[in-house]
């Protein structure tokens, strides 16, 4: 698969997880990166309007290249638009109608991958409301197959959720989603570096919001020597505290360059750009509690 | 002008006068309903004999279909039955895989750039012991164009090798369950499920915005309600944009345009306070021929497609529930805003836990918004069973009821989707009839054809495609037939007071019939040939349209 395919994260979740305030957050906080965000509707959607250069109809560009695009009822169409951006954006983020099955989208989006190549399926659950959201007749089966799709699961609004919310969500982020990262959110900043492909990792050491307060760790593989790329990818996928990683590497036998992204337990290896150095960084949990291995 | 139509029997369906043998009309009103001695007192007139040996009837109203019936006759139909075109002639059924390929084959003959789609519409391979096309069998008629047959149901598409080249999906490794594999490793070329079938569709000619509204599909659309003998008919699921607003006020402005349009916005692509803004733009842009102003909202899928929403005891093969298509918080909020604001909506709902959660949304919307008079409207409402109808009536919710696919589909229901007790329960119009909540009964057509009188068959008979009778209970009467197909669904669209019986102050729209359906009765109605129509008193002949 070619580079120049943009890096597709689906982020999926229940109304009031908190999706839209991820998305304006990364928006706001796009630093050159050039991201296209698909919605279902623009209406929830608040862009300034001094940020706006121009609209056609569902999709408007925003100041610093990114873009704005609506799907509705139409994903593929909206994704095939996108494919016809000169350049290409670097990300695409896919936000999800709150009653969507996320892992039917990721098996569309890969079927019709010409466009995008599925990076990762982010699923938000608020943590302070998932326990009665399992206990809603209409809503449980829909919310546990959200779950199940997760690659990263980010529980937020933990700051207005009590200990034992927490906790209780937890327990069912888990229980549904065996397989997955399961991350607290603090406000943005750690989502926004773990789902977007070119994370510093220096910054997000740095920062307030880093990944300190989260108990995460950082860590920077020199890859000096020529591994095999999948038996690699996957002791890292296997690792139940991995939530992402990222970086180029070279391939055993025939030595070319390689490219691995990878969210939770899914990952994807690429030709790697010209002139790359090899490393690759691995953003990991520290380990507070027992996981079980995935 | 006073225009008095002489007819050799009027069935008004007003009950206070029930059978007349003239009409008189207004410029476009109806003055009065009775014998001649009685309508001559309006004044100077002029009479009109040329129905004195045909029956009318009030035009019928179809209370759920969609324009894309007109759209899709630019393709070839490749139906198990018989069905009308909009010029009239019968275009007979494909019997066998072999009549729908050598029709395709007959379609590609005739098309002269090497490179041009052929789509084909309305196959039904449970006719044909549920054999599937292969792509090969396609790529026999061509393998230089892209070539596409949607199913009956709408939710398949069986497309040959160049389509599936298009769309980028002619490879080994594909791992989808919308996407069978055969023995080589590559798609059949079956692909089920919209998400899967609508980024072909585009490729094989089946364009999304061009099956909605077009110009051409107006006019096939309204030629096709003047031969069913329909006068008003909806729309039932359209984006609206200002685009298709102006084309379909164009269109059905010009006064030969043979039809009275009910296009329902529909929610899907726009927020839920955007819906209610749309909407309430748009009402004031009706026209006498254009009514707009009303909301339709998906709650789920279908049954066939195992995407509908079902309570216990599920799916009868054991299939996963279904999918939402609207989060319960948006219904609520456009439940609420729409009693607010006296909009009118009419939700999708097929199965029974659809249908529950809009009876209980509707609960909580009208403590908060204590409405009478509301009219809201389930859909299909396919599955509910006489506790939610107790609920309908006692919330003031009417009901439209799929009874076209009770006949189409319903041996499938028995057998494999809901199982024998629930596929006889399956669109109770009886119940609704007993309890008394305000019924219709409808085509959605494309996905059947568009014709009240057959539908009034299969709701009185209940007969399915293979003849077995499913759900005796649930048969309605003649005069409950012809009610729900004219007044009934009048009254769904809050459109009663205007159309729906032949009395004094309302339209002038008539159907004009060769036979008596009160001659015809129950085993027969469906037979009853329809000369044409009069809208708003102008008269539009099946045979000239």
């Amino acid at each position: 698969m070619s580079e120049a395919v943009p890096p597709l994260t689906i982020i999926g979740g229940y109304l009031g997880a908190g999706k839209t305030t991820l998305v304006n957050h990364i928006l706001r906080r796009s630093n050159g990166r050039r991201l296209a965000v698909m919605v279902n509707e623009f209406g929830s959607l608040p862009i300034d309007a001094d940020l706006i250069e121009a609209e056609d109809g569902d999709l408007i560009a925003i100041a610093g290249g990114c873009v704005c695009c609506s799907y509705g009822d139409d994903l593929m169409a909206a994704l095939a638009k996108l494919a016809d951006l000169a350049p290409p954006p670097d990300h695409i983020l896919l936000e999800a109608s709150g009653v969507a099955l996320p892992g039917s989208i990721a098996s569309t989006v890969s079927l019709f991958g010409q466009a995008a190549r599925l990076h990762g399926v982010v699923v938000l659950a608020d943590a302070e409301r998932l326990p009665e959201f399992l206990h809603d007749p209409y809503l449980s089966d829909t919310i546990e197959r959200q779950l199940r799709a997760a690659d990263l699961v980010v529980l937020t609004k933990t700051d207005l959720a009590s200990p034992q919310r927490i906790e209780d969500s937890r327990t069912i982020a888990r229980a549904h989603s065996s397989t997955s990262s399961i991350i607290e959110s603090q406000g943005g900043d750690v989502e926004a570096a773990l789902l977007l492909a070119d994370f510093d990792v220096a910054t997000v050491s740095r920062g307030s919001e880093g990944p300190h307060q989260l108990h995460l760790e950082t860590q920077t593989l020199p890859m000096a020597d020529a591994v095999n790329p999948d038996a690699f990818a996957r002791s890292l996928a296997n690792d139940p505290l991995v939530v992402r990683a990222k970086g180029h590497f070279l391939a055993d036998p025939d030595g070319r360059a390689l490219t691995l992204q990878l969210v939770g337990p899914r990952y994807t290896i690429s030709e790697a750009p010209a002139r790359t150095q090899p490393g690759v960084v691995v953003i990991r949990k520290l380990p507070q509690a027992a996981e079980e291995p995935r | 002008m006073i225009t008095i139509f002489q007819a050799h029997k009027i069935l008004t369906m007003n009950p206070q006068r029930p059978i007349a043998t003239h009409v008189a009309i207004r410029d476009g009103v109806i003055l009065g309903a009775g014998e001649l001695g009685e309508l001559a007192g309006w004044g100077p007139h002029r009479i009109e004999d040329r129905f004195a040996e045909k029956v009318l009837m009030p035009g019928f109203v179809e209370g759920h279909c969609h324009l894309m019936e007109g759209a899709l006759w630019s393709h070839t139909y490749v139906g198990f039955f018989d069905r009308m075109s909009p010029d009239g002639d019968v275009q007979k059924g494909c019997k066998s895989l072999a009549a729908v390929l050598e029709k395709i084959a007959l379609a590609e003959a005739k098309l002269t750039d090497p490179a041009a789609p052929l789509p084909g519409w309305s196959l039904d391979p449970i006719y044909f012991d549920n054999e599937r096309v292969h792509r090969a069998q396609l790529d026999a008629i061509s393998t230089e164009r892209p070539i596409g047959l949607l199913h009956a149901s709408g939710h398949i598409m069986n497309v040959n090798t160049k389509a599936l080249e298009l769309a980028g999906l002619l490879r080994p490794g594909i791992n989808h369950e919308g996407v069978p594999l055969g023995d080589d490793g590559f798609p059949t070329g079956e692909l089920k499920g919209p998400e899967i079938m609508t980024p072909v569709a585009a490729h094989v000619g089946f364009d999304r915005d061009m099956l909605a509204c077009d110009e051409a599909g107006l006019w096939r659309f309204a030629k096709l309600c003047v031969r069913a003998g329909v006068t008003t008919a909806t729309d039932l699921a359209a984006k609206l944009p200002d685009d298709a607003v102006s084309l379909m006020r164009r269109v059905t402005g010009e006064r030969s345009f043979p039809a009275r349009v009910v296009p329902l916005r529909f929610h899907v692509g726009v927020s839920p306070e955007d819906l209610i803004s749309h909407v309430q733009a748009l009402a004031p842009q009706s026209t006498e021929k254009l009514r707009l102003g009303r909301i339709k909202v998906i709650v789920d899928g279908s049954i066939q497609g195992f995407s509908a929403r079902l309570r216990t005891p599920g799916y009868y093969n054991g299939a996963p529930n279904g999918l939402w298509y609207i989060a319960p918080e948006h219904l609520a909020y456009i439940l609420e805003k729409s009693l607010e604001h006296g909009i009118l909506v009419h939700t999708h709902t097929n199965g029974d836990e659809a249908t529950q959660l809009v009876l209980d949304t509707m609960r909580r919307a009208l403590r908060k918004v204590p409405c009478r008079d509301h009219r809201f409207t389930l859909q299909h409402c396919q599955l509910a069973d006489t506790a939610q109808f107790m609920q309908m009536k006692e919330l003031g919710l009417c009901v439209n009821l799929f009874a076209n696919h009770h006949h189409y589909w319903g041996d499938q229901h028995y057998e494999l989707t809901v199982g024998p007790e629930r596929a006889e329960r399956m669109n109770a119009a009886g119940t609704a009839a007993r309890l008394g909540v305000p019924f219709a009964i409808h085509s959605d057509a494309p996905i059947t054809p568009l014709g009240p009188l057959f539908t009034g068959w299969c709701a009185m008979n209940r007969r399915t495609a293979t003849g077995r009778v499913l759900g005796d209970a649930e048969k309605i009467t003649l005069d409950q037939a012809l009610y729900a197909i004219t007044l009934g669904a009048a009254y769904t669209l809050k459109m009663d007071g205007e159309i729906g019986s032949i009395e004094a102050g309302k339209r002038a729209d008539f159907t004009v019939l060769e036979d008596d359906p009160e001659v015809m009765g129950v085993e027969r109605l469906k037979d009853t040939r329809v000369w044409g129509t009069v809208l708003g008193g102008q008269i539009f002949a099946a045979s000239d349209v």
